[in-house]
């Protein structure tokens, strides 16, 4: 996978797997201290020790354990040669959080990449998590949760167009925000 | 409707969205699933998703479900689209870039042709 974000829609899948019903995304991009960070919290089935071992190290995994494949190897052996780790803590029946940290200005990092695109997808293609999604950029924020636009519509998809169109341009203008802010 | 920019406009577009569905014809709902497991993610099942949902503001189509779910076993043929209109049965589309997206879009969805050339046979 050639961006962040894709990792990100992948790490999210699994906690849509995971039966979550809340998930919550935050992106922490901070220029003092060289460091991007992603995180996955979710209030899904989680996982005992040794599956949470397992899902990290693609030579363990098993086939059979569903859900597990490459995803979170790949991202961990992205993060690691970027002076970063990927760290899961997980207790079964209470959720996930997953973390996953770069050196921002490491050259072999992958780019951020169509972040708003891949939050659009989410939210639209698993209606029945409630989603809140935080990125902030140095010292500004963009905050989505979803919860407050469903209760609006109630039964209407958020696949109407007009939904659609409005869901786009406040994840995209958001995004795009806190990026020029700190290009700036 | 006028674009909505908020969360009041919002319940506007409920009240027009619930008309629209009284006048409804009896083609049946529209459902659209895409597998957006690791494989298709990264075959490009996000930026197919987003050509479908960019289709549907485009062209304003009312009435149509779009789901994600996760890997569906194909993996060589991923990006993978099902299209389920109505009763008729479910129609497993393959290596759907976004513009075989689009062309499933207008020709299947809308126009109630499948398109053959991405038709997986099962």
């Amino acid at each position: 996978m050639r961006e962040l974000a894709l990792h990100l829609l992948d790490i999210a899948h699994n906690s849509v797997s995971a039966g979550a019903r809340n998930i919550t995304i935050t992106i922490i991009e901070d220029s003092q201290v060289d460091r991007l960070s992603m995180t996955v919290e979710d209030d899904g089935a989680g996982m005992d020790a040794l599956t949470v071992q397992r899902v990290t190290d693609p030579f363990v995994t098993t086939r059979t354990t569903r859900n597990v494949g490459l995803g979170i190897p790949l991202l961990k052996a992205a993060a690691e040669a970027c002076n970063g780790d990927l760290t899961i803590q997980s207790k079964p029946g209470v959720g996930t959080r997953l973390d996953v940290v770069f050196q921002r200005s490491h050259i072999d990092r992958m780019p951020l990449g169509n972040l708003a695109e891949t939050i659009l997808t989410l939210v639209v293609g698993c209606p029945e998590v409630h989603w809140v999604f935080r990125y902030q950029v140095d010292g500004e924020t963009f905050e989505f949760d979803d919860l407050p636009i469903k209760e609006e519509l109630k039964d209407i998809p958020l696949t109407e167009p007009a939904v659609l169109a409005y869901l786009r341009e406040t994840l995209e203008n958001g995004v795009a925000r806190v990026q020029q802010a700190c290009q700036s | 409707m006028d674009k909505v920019k908020s969360l009041e406009d919002l319940k506007r577009l409920r009240a027009e969205a619930l008309e629209k569905r009284r006048v409804k014809t009896a083609s049946g709902e529209v459902q659209i699933v895409v597998g957006m497991g690791t494989v298709g993610i990264a075959a490009g099942a996000r930026e197919t998703l987003k050509a479908i949902l960019d289709y549907i503001e485009k062209e304003n189509l009312s009435g149509i479900v779009v789901r994600q779910t996760g890997n569906i076993g194909l993996d060589s043929y991923e990006p993978i689209v099902q299209v389920i209109i109505g009763d008729q049965p479910k129609v497993t589309y393959g290596r759907v870039h976004p513009d075989a997206a689009r062309r499933i879009m207008k020709e299947h969805v809308v126009g109630g042709q499948i398109v053959k050339d991405y038709v997986i046979e099962s």
